[in-house]
Formats: structure tokens, C-alpha cells, sequence
């Protein structure tokens, strides 16, 4: 039985029901397919517009939402504001409106403020895409770790996932905790409590782990988070070599985790920080195929929130 | 300016009065409380049964924005918006343009407020020069052009050299020191209460101990050199207990909380709604439950509404960037009468807190209908039921998060030294 997609806007994981998020990733699965051709390209959306607006320097989420759009045939445009202040430069709403003349049916937005693009869903009519905002979600590096753990071990229930790093500041996180729990499947966070949000266990079917060994024994996945040292300031952690030390993955620790457990990072990684480079590039490591899949991700969301329409 | 006001159950916890009594102002003070009263010559009457009649409800802390800012509001609106909500006197925050820290400032208020205002205003000067936080501001002479108090609200005085200070010298010269009690480094990049919902949001937390250990500071500064200290909008459970503590072993602290800290907790910020952003953040359940235990218990003695307009372009905005503040004059006294509907304080004690109280705090010899004071007065429609709408509000801005919910109790009229200056919604 086939769900329908009703959404205008994929703004967060959260907003999205089991069903919906399967169809996101079944979508993707034969989105593949394209991938694989000599040619990569469809007419799917032959003739739709859409803008890359980013607003926080990216290379591989915006590359992979032009590549998306581009396999898809629709005309992609990438616009890199220089600011993102009110106070200094045109208002975001200004900006979109502008843009909205112009009358793309896409727009995916990157921001560094939480919540920026419900503020643009008000005010435009063409679909949002949230390509990350703040420390609040990015459904499609959530989508995209799904469908990887799923092309892995066949299902999304009933697994073990192990999230390690600065919960507080990762919009990854939150996007991995709102979906997995949705499919099923338990997550267990590790970090220095100064990078724990409160109450982050009531998001899902999450568990807060006093050390990162409690986090990822026997975990079928673990998820290393990347450590900015911009984000994280003077006060959350003592330096790099300490945390690395704790919190930081390597083979030693993996064996904590299942045999045959799979390690993944939403990259850019920090070699010898939060992922070793013995863990990075070895065989346990799906860190590249996660990029690969986010070309397929989001050519299925820019698809379903098309209306899903073929041409 | 001659009134009878016949009928209403007169309430003046000054003079522990609760009955059913006639008012009689003649050249706008009164002159007698009684039963059967006849009216004076040429006097107005009004039939206020089934009404409260109280001494006029004082707001000590709002934000005029004039001079400076006036495309937010200004003495002219602003008070419009106060005697609408039934206040018939406001203390205006000093953070002004230029602020109010010098006496010319003051005066300029003050003679503004006369001419044009609809109800009383009483300045509160600054702290500190320009509220840099450096230097005192010039205290003796801002009492002497009428201001009631002095504060940098909208920021603390970080130097706790200079806190302690400016309570030794603003008690020397006889003029209140009101604390806005702020950790900075805590509350660092925070834009709402640091808990769940925050979590949820992806929103930078502002811990509850950010205003707590402000709170403890002055305290312990006010304890030290023996001088009053009043804590403004207070909004964690912390404060009041710390609070509490202090009032308990003889500390001269006095604090006021917001009908927001009472009525909404920072669940009203989801759908990233930038007019549920202020500062203090919304808090908790456990907060509000806090609050209202401290309005019954003492602890707090005031309610004042912390009214911040701030303009559409100013609210309208990603949450970060939008600025903090909601207007609150129009919407006070309905939701301080649902405390009173809900059992957690009584009739005579939100009279207090809203007018007898705020009066004492700041010296001014208003909250009271002893025979020949000022006829200010309030008298309120319990029941009215209506709505908030923006373009029925007064103030010039429309940064409420009650914006379309119903709303019950108004003022029925207000009077300022005997003049009627409302009359109803």
C-alpha cells in the first residue's frame, strides 16, 4: 500500500511519521538505480527550480543537494549569503521573498539559527528543505544514516545505536534520535556532560551513558559526532587530546561494540580527535557509502515534496 | 474633579477594608468610604455593582521607550495602554536614548507624562552613567527631579564593587536600588530557558542559575551594607526561596514577578513564537508553581509587567535574532485575577501586590483610599469577558503571546486624581 508524502516542507524528522519516513527511504533505494547509470540523469523534475540557499558554509550537504537536483533534471541554483544577521545585512524574509519572485518551486536552506525554516515556511509558498539549522535537526543526514544502517542489516528496528560526541550542539543527533526511535531502534548517547543536553532522553527511545563504553558495548551502530572546537569554546572540554582520550573511537574501544558493528560520521571527521584514522578508513567504516546514499536521500525528497509527480 | 462611585465592593487592604461601599472624591481626592453616601456637587456618578473598587493599580516596572524609541511606544501611547489596563500609575525603566541618567532626561518625562500622559509616571533613573556599569549615575539629583528608583534593567551591574556601591549610596541619598539580577557569563548565547523544550528546539539554553546566583549576589551585598534591595522580575524557583530566605533573617529585599512568569512556561516558545522570548526566559512548571507559591506566601510582593513593546521588524525574525520582551498593560489585571479565580492568592492580597505594595516600595503615597489622598482609583469589571486583538490594543506595539485568547476581567473605569480616564473596553 503505497503512503502518501503530504508534506509541502521536509523541515525535520520530528514532523515525520513512520510511514513517511519509509517511503523517504524506499525511495531513495531506487533512487540508486540512477546512480549507477552511465548517464545519472532523469526527467523527473524536468523544469523545476531549485535554490541551495546557504547561509553556513557547506561542501558535501550542498554539493550533494546540487547533484540531487541536477540527476532529476531540475535547474539548481546556489546562493551563499554573506551574513546571515538581520542587523547587518537583508532580512532572511526579505531574501526569500525576493527569491520567491522568481518562482522556484524548491528552496533548501541551510541556517544557523534553530527554527529558521518554519519562520520561511510562513512566509513563502514553494517547498522548504532544511539542508541543517542551528542545533536543531538535518532530516537529511538522518534520512541518509538510515538508509546506510538499513542497506547494512536489512531493517531499522531492534538495533542498538550508540551516538557519541557533543549531543548538544549536533542537529545531526537530534535528527538520528527522532527517526531511529520512530523506526524502532535504541539509541545510547556518550559525551562529557557539559555536551548533554537536559532532558534529551525524552526525545526518543534514548538512553544517557555515563561513559562511552556503556554507550557502545554490544551497539550494532556507532555514530561519532564531529568535535568543533569553535562550537565547544574554552569551557566544555579540558582540549582535543582529552577528549580524544574518552570520548574518541578507535580499534581498541570499537571491540566494545558488536563484532561486525558499522561506524559512522556525519563528517567532516577530525582524524585522531573523535574517529581514529585505523577506524576512519578500515573495514567497520561506512563513512564514504554515507555520502554516496546522500545523493539518493535527497533526490527522494526534492522528489515527494514535488508532489511526487513523474514526468 | 468631584465622583461618587456607588455600590462596588470597595477593597483597601491599607485600611483592611472589604465591603460594599460608596467612594467620594471631591478635587480629586477622597473624601470619605461609606454606606449611602450622597454625591458631591457637580460630581459624576458612577454605578460600579458587581465590581471591584480599589486603589489605582500601580505597574512598577515598564518600558515607555520615549524619549528615544519611540516608534516602539511613548509616554502618550504608553499610558494609554497603562489606564486601559487599568494602572493609574507606571515607574518607567530608564533605558532610554539618551537614558535616564541625568536630571534633564527626568524632567522631560515628567513634564511629558503632565501634559500628555492619560496616568502618573514615575521615572526610574539608571544605576550607572549611560548604564555603562562603570561609574554612578547622579543619584541625589534624579531623586530630586522625581525619580523613584534607579536600575540598568536590561542588564546587571556586573561589578559587584560597584552593586555594593551604588546600594550604599542610593540608601545614603533615599532612593531604592531595583536589580535586574543576571549572571551574563551564564546565560552567555541563550535565547530561552535551558531545558527540554530547548533541548527539543535545538535552542541555547539559559539556565535557571544565571538569575539565581544574581539573585543570592544582591542579597548578600544589600545584607552587608544594610540597605534595601528590590529584585525585579523574578522568574526561577530558586530566586523565590533564596528570596525567602533572606526576607526570613531580616534582609530589606523586596521583589516583584510578571503574569507571565505565573501564567505561561516556556512551552509557549515551540513554533519558535519570538513573542514568548524574553528575558528572564519562560520557565518550567515547577517555576510557575514556585511563583504563585511566593505571591500567596509574601515572598513576592509585587506584580508588574515587565511591558517591553518592541516594534513588528524587531519580533518578526528568526528566534535568535528577534529581540526580548511582550508588552503587558493591556493583559496584567485579567491574568492576576485568574490567580485569584484559581484560588492561589486571594482578592485583598493581588490589590496589595498590584497597588498597596508597589506604592510602599517606591515611596510614592498612592495605594491607599485614606480620606484625602490622590484619587487614584480602579474600578474593575470581574467578569468581562474579551479578546486579545492587536488592533484593539493601545500600546503602539503588538508583542503579546496572548494575541486572539479570551480573556476575563477588565477595568470598568479608571481615575486618575479624580479624573475619569477610562471607561471601559
Amino acid at each position: 500500500m503505497a503512503t502518501e508524502f503530504k508534506h509541502k516542507d521536509i523541515i525535520a524528522l520530528r514532523d515525520l511519521n513512520k510511514d513517511e519516513i519509509e517511503l523517504l527511504i524506499s525511495t531513495a533505494e531506487s533512487m540508486r538505480e540512477v546512480n549507477s547509470r552511465s548517464i545519472k540523469k532523469v526527467p523527473t523534475l524536468r523544469g523545476k527550480t531549485i535554490i541551495n540557499l546557504f547561509y553556513e558554509s557547506s561542501t558535501r550537504t550542498r554539493t550533494s543537494f546540487e547533484i540531487a537536483g541536477k540527476r532529476l533534471s531540475a535547474d539548481t541554483v546556489n546562493i551563499a549569503p554573506s551574513n546571515s544577521s538581520a542587523t547587518k545585512g537583508e532580512t532572511l524574509s526579505d531574501t526569500a521573498l525576493n527569491l520567491l519572485a522568481m518562482k522556484p518551486d524548491i528552496i533548501v536552506m541551510r541556517h544557523a539559527v534553530s527554527g529558521s525554516h518554519y519562520y520561511l515556511s510562513k512566509k513563502v509558498g514553494c517547498s522548504i528543505i532544511n539542508a541543517g539549522d542551528g542545533a536543531h535537526e538535518h532530516p537529511s543526514q538522518g534520512l541518509l544514516d538510515m538508509l546506510t544502517i538499513k542497506d547494512r542489516f536489512g531493517r531499522l528496528d531492534g538495533l542498538k545505536v550508540a551516538i557519541v560526541g557533543d549531543i548538544t550542539h549536533s542537529r545531526v543527533a537530534r535528527s538520528d534520535i527522532q527517526g531511529l526511535t520512530k523506526m524502532g531502534s535504541s539509541i545510547y548517547l556518550a559525551g562529557p556532560p557539559t555536551m548533554m543536553p537536559p532532558g534529551v532522553e525524552r526525545l526518543g527511545n534514548v538512553t544517557v551513558c555515563g561513559t562511552m563504553k556503556e554507550a557502545i558495548a554490544d551497539a550494532d551502530v556507532v555514530i561519532m559526532l564531529r568535535i568543533q572546537q569553535e562550537r565547544q569554546g574554552k569551557t566544555l572540554m579540558p582540549n582535543a587530546r582529552e577528549y580524544s582520550r574518552y570520548f574518541g573511537l578507535n580499534p581498541e574501544n570499537l571491540k566494545w561494540a558488536k563484532p561486525d558493528a558499522m561506524v559512522m560520521h556525519p563528517g567532516p571527521i577530525n582524524r585522531g580527535v573523535e574517529l581514529s584514522s585505523y577506524v576512519a578508513d578500515g573495514g567497520q567504516s561506512h563513512v564514504l557509502k554515507q555520502v554516496e546514499n546522500g545523493v539518493a536521500v535527497r533526490m527522494a525528497m526534492l522528489y515527494h515534496v514535488c508532489g511526487g509527480e513523474l514526468e | 474633579m468631584n465622583l461618587l462611585i456607588k455600590g462596588g465592593r470597595v477593597i483597601d487592604p491599607s485600611q483592611g477594608i472589604d465591603d460594599t461601599l460608596d467612594v467620594v472624591v471631591e478635587n480629586g481626592r477622597v473624601k470619605e468610604i461609606g454606606k449611602g453616601l450622597a454625591a458631591p456637587a457637580g460630581a459624576e456618578t458612577i454605578d460600579a455593582s458587581g465590581r471591584y473598587v480599589v486603589p489605582g493599580l500601580i505597574d512598577m516596572h515598564v518600558h515607555l521607550r520615549d524619549p528615544g524609541l519611540e516608534y516602539k511606544e511613548d509616554i502618550v501611547s504608553g499610558t494609554r495602554a497603562a489606564v486601559a489596563g487599568g494602572f493609574t500609575s507606571v515607574a518607567c525603566m530608564p533605558n532610554t536614548k539618551p537614558a535616564i541618567d541625568n536630571k534633564a532626561v527626568a524632567s522631560y518625562i515628567i513634564n511629558k507624562a503632565k501634559t500628555e500622559g492619560f496616568c502618573n509616571v514615575f521615572p526610574v533613573g539608571t544605576i550607572t552613567q549611560a548604564m555603562h556599569g562603570d561609574r554612578l549615575a547622579e543619584m541625589g539629583e534624579l531623586k530630586e527631579a522625581g525619580c523613584v528608583a534607579v536600575s540598568d534593567d536590561g542588564k546587571p551591574v556586573k561589578n559587584s564593587e560597584l552593586m555594593r556601591r551604588a546600594l550604599e549610596y542610593a540608601n545614603g541619598m533615599g532612593i531604592l536600588v531595583i536589580s535586574h539580577a543576571e549572571e551574563l557569563e551564564l546565560v552567555g548565547e541563550g535565547v530561552m530557558n535551558e531545558g527540554f523544550t530547548a533541548t527539543e528546539l535545538g535552542l541555547k539554553g539559559i539556565p535557571r542559575v544565571a538569575e539565581d546566583i544574581a539573585t543570592a549576589r544582591e542579597i548578600m551585598l544589600a545584607e552587608y551594607v544594610g540597605a534595601p534591595v528590590h529584585i525585579a522580575h523574578v522568574s526561577t524557583a530558586g530566586s523565590v526561596r533564596i528570596i525567602r530566605e533572606a526576607k526570613a533573617r531580616g534582609v530589606k529585599v523586596t521583589c516583584e514577578t510578571a503574569p507571565h512568569y505565573f501564567t505561561l512556561t516556556d512551552d509557549a516558545v515551540r513554533g519558535y513564537n519570538t513573542n514568548a522570548k524574553m528575558n528572564p526566559p519562560l520557565r518550567e512548571a515547577a517555576d510557575v508553581a514556585a511563583i504563585k507559591q511566593g505571591l500567596k506566601d509574601g515572598t513576592i510582593d509585587c506584580i508588574a509587567t515587565d511591558h517591553a513593546p518592541h516594534h513588528l521588524d524587531e519580533k518578526d525574525l528568526e528566534f535568535n535574532e528577534a529581540m526580548n520582551g511582550i508588552i503587558g498593560l493591556e493583559t496584567s489585571l485579567p491574568l492576576s485575577l485568574g490567580l485569584v479565580r484559581e484560588g492561589a492568592i486571594s482578592l485583598q492580597q493581588l490589590v496589595e501586590k498590584m497597588s498597596c505594595n508597589p506604592s510602599k516600595i517606591l515611596g510614592v503615597d498612592r495605594g491607599t483610599f485614606k480620606a484625602g489622598s490622590v484619587a487614584d482609583i480602579t474600578v474593575i469589571d470581574p467578569d468581562k469577558a474579551w479578546t486579545v486583538e492587536a488592533d484593539q490594543l493601545a500600546s503602539k506595539s503588538k508583542n503579546s503571546p496572548w494575541l486572539g485568547e479570551r480573556m476575563t476581567g477588565a477595568a470598568a473605569a479608571t481615575v486618575v486624581a479624580g479624573k475619569v480616564v477610562f471607561s471601559g473596553r
